[in-house]
């Protein structure tokens, strides 16, 4: 008999039973649900189910960042709904405008551990992977039906390995290494599956960057996505947690659909053209390419270090292309501010904005006009993704996009560093 | 059996052209969310669909976002069955809660033509004069698509009519 990948591990966990393989369809307990701007919507669903309260109120937590500070006066209505939902029901955990994006903060938080499951109502929830967490985003009904029940039926996924190896390059991040899977394996070859990564790769990877790849497996269209929790991730939730942890990792014989290797030293910086997130070449078949804004942002581009990355380059120059920098969090923002790092993109012309999802999917604070081109540290740059139909998006790491604000077009941050 | 036209797409549609993002705190109504209906992927669809046609797409339907105003949309457009070579997995689970069928059909959509016309029974679809079989759902998903969706399923569940069975969410 094979081994047990993670997510047999984990999902047998949730579930608490002995052992589950994949193709078992069974229901699973989540240690922590949460939801977004979506929240009032689900709200609505779940009064028509009709349960008599929430399941566990104790372990949801309720972030505004999608579209936030509001827009609107019916995005603002739509948060009102969500405050009053909030203390009507006494949601353990809730995180005002200006805090930042779901994903960052329950990891900052510590609100979930290695080995632990969390389901969110967004498709980035993998990236809790960066931590060994079991993450997998459901629907607005699923998590009505999370509220109600505390659980929620799973088919057992299939397992994926993907082995890292070696150590980035200078003016390389864990986006491009993203970027170089999803561009040699396309969008489908994680479809309903559990991408495991495992190597010497995986540690020499900074912290800050880890969950860039984990997130964007959503992208390859994971269930959910893993990292082995090392004694670096150990030490960063240690700070904040407030419940014991068991990490999980899988069994050396587990039995994989598919296996793939990596090494990272050779990856260089990359970019995503319009409009999918695996058409990927190098930054120097891009080249030139005209650009009228770069962001800095999102869940997998707005952490300290693509802050960091941005200012590096930007540094005492004037910019050609308009720069827009929307931190992951009021904690990056913090330590932004302490660091000179935010000094630096202001000084340069960036345009900076209140934690949150900022223009990623089109709703405020950086939407482009017909024909405007956009270079994006998000992850997805799909046709009318930021809110205009014909408005090509550039997906790429935080050197590139801020090397491509200083010169105006696509430009290797090379000659910047 | 029973008659649809067809919408035939390519491969790795995904919800952003489906349902914009852009309205998904905005628009709240099943029927303001299915005037948008692949707003950003074909707009005769949008303009044209009528109650019963089909979509058949490529692999990969519905990849990105799990917004389900995705599934939403195309619902309440009157669309009672999507058939796919391959579904996004928050799609296909996105289908069922809904309670429209999503069925996995290979290379269907190589076949027809938009405005072609298939028939559809419980476990195959005739398609340009081929038999196509259905493969089956997992008991549980067929269990939830009979219900009409989870909402539905849980409805009568808290209302005491049915006994929660396992591996449909909240038995024990």
């Amino acid at each position: 008999m094979t081994g047990w990948t993670f997510a047999e591990k984990a999902l047998a966990r949730a579930a608490g039973v002995d052992a589950v393989r994949a193709g078992d369809v069974l229901d699973v307990r989540p240690d922590l649900i949460f939801s977004h701007d979506n929240t009032a919507a689900i709200r609505r669903i779940f009064e028509q189910i009709g349960a008599p309260r929430l399941a566990r109120p104790d372990r949801m937590a309720i972030t505004l960042d999608h579209a936030a500070p509001a827009p609107t006066s019916q995005h603002a209505a739509n948060h009102a709904e969500i405050r009053r939902f909030v203390a009507d029901h006494g949601v353990a955990h809730f995180f005002e405008v200006g805090r930042g994006i779901c994903h960052q903060v329950i990891s900052e938080e510590a609100l979930i551990l290695p080995g632990e499951t969390i389901f969110g109502s967004d498709s980035h929830t993998t990236h809790f992977g960066w931590m060994g967490a079991f993450g997998m985003g459901v629907g607005r009904t699923e998590m009505a039906a999370l509220w109600a029940t505390g659980a929620l039926w799973i088919r057992v996924p299939e397992a994926v390995q993907i082995v890292l190896e070696g150590r980035l390059q200078p003016g390389v991040t864990a986006k491009d290494v993203c970027l170089r899977l999803l561009g040699d394996l396309g969008m489908t070859g994680g479809q309903y599956r559990s991408i495991e990564f495992a190597g010497a790769g995986v540690a020499s990877l900074p912290l800050d960057e880890r969950p860039v790849i984990p997130n964007m497996m959503a992208e390859f269209g994971a269930m959910n996505a893993y990292f082995p929790p090392d004694e670096v991730v150990f030490a960063a939730l240690n700070a904040r947690r407030t419940r014991d942890y068991a990490p999980l990792y899988p069994d050396a014989d587990a039995d994989y659909a598919e296996r793939h290797r990596l090494d990272v030293s050779a990856v260089e910086p990359l970019v995503a053209l319009p409009h999918q997130p695996d058409h990927v070449v190098p930054v120097a078949q891009a080249q030139g390419k005209p650009v009228d804004q770069a962001f800095i942002g999102t869940c997998t581009g707005a952490r300290y270090s693509d802050l960091a990355a941005a200012a590096q380059v930007v540094r005492g120059r004037r910019l050609r292309s308009r720069l827009i920098v929307i931190p992951a969090s009021s904690e990056v923002l913090e330590q932004a501010a302490r660091s000179g790092v935010l000094l630096d993109l202001i000084a340069a012309g960036a345009a900076v904005a209140s934690p949150g999802c900022g223009p990623c999917m089109g709703n405020h604070l950086g939407v482009p006009a017909p024909n405007e081109a956009t270079i994006s540290t998000g992850s997805r740059n799909f046709r009318g993704r930021m809110g205009t139909a014909d408005a090509p998006i550039y997906l790429s790491n935080p050197y590139v996009a801020a090397a491509s604000a200083v010169t105006g077009c696509i430009t290797h941050p090379g000659e910047f560093l | 059996m029973s008659r649809h036209r067809v919408w035939v797409y390519g491969d790795n549609v995904n919800t952003d052209v489906i349902f914009p993002g852009k309205y998904t705190y905005t628009l709240k109504s099943p029927e303001e969310i299915a005037a948008r209906a692949l707003e950003d992927l074909d707009p005769a669809f949008t303009a044209g669909a009528e109650p019963g046609d089909v979509i058949v797409a490529g692999f990969n339907w519905g990849c990105g976002s799990s917004r389900e105003q995705a599934v939403t949309a195309v619902k309440y457009r009157g669309v009672p069955a999507i058939l796919a070579s391959s579904f996004s997995g928050l799609y296909f689970r996105n289908c069922i809660n809904q309670g429209i069928r999503p069925i996995v059909l290979p290379g269907l959509s190589a076949v027809v033509q938009t405005g072609d016309f298939i028939e559809i029974a419980g476990d195959f679809v005739l398609a340009a004069g081929v038999r196509y079989s259905i493969p089956p759902l997992s008991v549980t998903a067929q269990a939830i698509l009979d219900a009409g969706g989870l909402t539905p399923m849980l409805q009568k569940r808290f209302r005491g009519e049915i006994t929660p069975l396992t591996g449909i969410g909240g038995g024990e």
